[in-house]
């Protein structure tokens, strides 16, 4: 039913999604943070560039990737000159790629969320002892879930349905680059339609079944708020 | 021990421009109209706004001064806000914790049971902020701001949000802790009630400017400071519980100007007692009345006296050096030819307990 190939490529696909998401996560709660906090009059700039990907075709971000990441791009020689090896068609590249591709998923809740925490908490915990950090970690993070959580599966469930990108800058090698997405283009490709049905279908699960438990659970979470 | 404080902060179209000194001690209210900057001068003292030339100085501690600015979390306060903005996501107990925990072991002063116990919230310590009615809440954020410790207490409207019921339920609360902790409190109201029964000390503002700062029986009875729409004019009188008379049912309160009667009440000898006498309660003769069935009459000297209208006049009295004041009619002061320094008698019609 399910081929070996294709039980590799959705090994490649979750661990894109999953590092590509944790990485995310990491760059992107500060970045939130300082969007939602900051009264630079030019936020708005920085806010257009991370929205970006939202509109753009990924072909044509993957495209810039691609030359900036291959042996003569700026990058690419750069990792040359120091040894190492040019990102594109790795897995590297590929996180690389996703990481730029799902930054407003993972952004844009998360600043929404912690907008929505307001000032006034902060407050509260700063007047109750709180150092920055402090008050960030107990009150800001904490009041954020929701937005935690959207953030999360967002950001997950677009890298796993990610292909022009990475078909750019990834190319299509098995158990390396090749992720569920091209598989199927693969399927389609060589008419094997039983095949593709059974990968399309279950992302097309998984994919539901993600958004159903987000859902669910922001709905319990904003009527517990106050 | 004082609190000094000079601030300059524009915010939009609004400019407020202090430089006052209160003591740091009792409760100071800080009364005004809407949008005068109670709010604005006080989140400056706590630090959650700044104004990068402030002065800010509590008892020996520099808060603020020059370059030197003590973030909010390291200026030992507590802060009680008009929402009671607890957290939503801990208990009443954790929330009460947050600010506890936070404070070293040998600077806490206030334990958890006493805070508990103070502000009546025991039986909510298990429960979610949610579900708390809106007086349960404020006393909850009372006592997780008292858990701090903190060397000045700043509530910024805490009765407001309230409905009347909720407000009842809280003021006793209040004056309990105005009575029980030697705490320092910056109280910003801007209902005449809650001053009286809660101030020391005054700080009148408007439009981002001190009025007037200083003790409130001075300040509510001077004749030169405009009175809030619809507010009575009162003087508020510090006294003490000298004596209960049970055959009559009175209570004698002492005062430094003498001692008034009042309806029997509850208060223990000793017991400081804050009493309010209404402006228009008080009435002026030459000489001691006799045959009247008025109790507290006090020899009294006229201080000042200013024209309220057409028909009436505002009199200041001093009573033994406490101020009083008393509504009259322009034709009798014109009869008893009143003018300042006049000896006189003051009859006090009647006098409200506030405590």
């Amino acid at each position: 039913m399910i081929s070996d190939a294709d039980l590799v490529a959705l090994r490649v696909t979750l661990q894109l999604a999953g590092l590509t998401t944790l990485i995310l996560l990491v760059l992107g709660t500060p970045l939130a943070w300082w969007l939602a906090r900051s009264h630079w009059r030019f936020k708005f700039l920085v806010e257009a560039v991370v929205a970006l990907p939202l509109v753009l075709p990924p072909t044509v971000l993957g495209f810039y990737l691609l030359v900036t990441l291959g042996p003569h791009g700026p990058v690419g020689s750069l990792m040359e000159a120091l040894g190492g090896r040019p990102l594109a068609f790795t897995f590297a590249g590929l996180v690389v790629g996703s990481v730029i591709y799902s930054l407003p998923f993972v952004v844009q809740p998360l600043q929404g969320a912690f907008t929505s925490v307001g000032r006034r908490p902060l407050e509260v915990a700063a007047t109750l002892r709180a150092s920055p950090f402090d008050r960030f970690f107990t009150v800001a993070v904490p009041l954020a879930r929701p937005g935690f959580l959207t953030a999360t599966v967002l950001g997950f469930a677009h890298t796993v349905g990610e292909f022009g990108v990475v078909l750019m800058i990834g190319g299509n090698i098995p158990g390396r680059t090749q992720v569920l997405s091209i598989a199927i283009y693969d399927h389609v490709e060589s008419l094997e339609y039983s095949h593709a049905h059974i990968l399309s279908g279950g992302l097309l699960m998984i994919s539901f079944l993600l958004l159903i438990t987000v859902y669910a659970l922001n709905r319990r979470f904003t009527m517990v708020k106050p | 021990m004082t609190i000094e404080t000079r601030f300059h902060l524009k915010r939009g179209g609004f400019v407020l421009d202090v430089d006052v000194t209160f003591p740091a001690r009792g409760a100071t209210a800080f009364f005004g109209p809407s949008g005068c900057g109670k709010t604005t001068l006080l989140r400056a003292i706590a630090g959650l706004v700044r104004d990068p030339n402030g002065f800010c100085r509590v008892g020996d501690a520099l808060w603020q001064t020059g370059s030197h600015f003590l973030p909010p979390h390291r200026r030992p306060l507590g802060f009680v806000f008009q929402e009671a903005s607890l957290f939503p996501h801990l208990s009443v107990q954790r929330n009460l914790e947050y600010g506890l925990k936070r404070v070293p072991g040998q600077q806490r002063r206030v334990t958890l049971s006493e805070a508990v116990e103070l502000l009546g919230v025991e039986s909510l310590l298990t429960r979610r902020p949610h579900g708390l009615s809106g007086g349960e809440r404020q006393r909850v954020a009372i006592a997780r701001a008292l858990l701090t410790s903190p060397r000045l207490l700043i509530m910024d409207e805490p009765l407001a949000a309230l409905d009347r019921a909720s407000k009842r339920e809280i003021l006793p609360y209040l004056e309990r802790l105005h009575n029980e902790l030697a705490m320092p409190v910056l109280y910003v109201s801007h209902a005449p009630d809650e001053v009286a029964r809660l101030a020391d000390h005054l700080v009148l503002l408007d439009s981002g400017q001190v009025r007037a700062a200083g003790p409130i029986g001075e300040l509510l009875t001077r004749l030169d400071l405009p009175r809030e729409q619809g507010a009575e004019a009162e003087a508020i009188i510090e006294a003490r519980v000298a004596a209960h008379d049970e055959s009559y049912h009175l209570s004698y309160l002492e005062f430094a100007g003498g001692r008034f009667s009042v309806a029997r009440n509850a208060l223990p000898l000793g017991h400081s007692a804050r009493l309010r006498v209404l402006a228009r309660d008080v009435s002026i003769t030459l000489q001691p009345q006799t045959g009247t069935s008025i109790l507290n009459i006090f020899p009294a000297s006229i201080d000042d006296l200013i024209e309220e209208g057409p028909a009436q006049m505002l009199v200041r009295l001093d009573i033994a050096g406490v101020p009083v004041l008393s509504r009259i009619t322009r034709k009798s002061a014109k009869v008893l030819a009143l003018a300042p320094g006049k000896q006189v008698y003051a009859q006090v019609k009647a006098v409200a307990l506030l405590e």
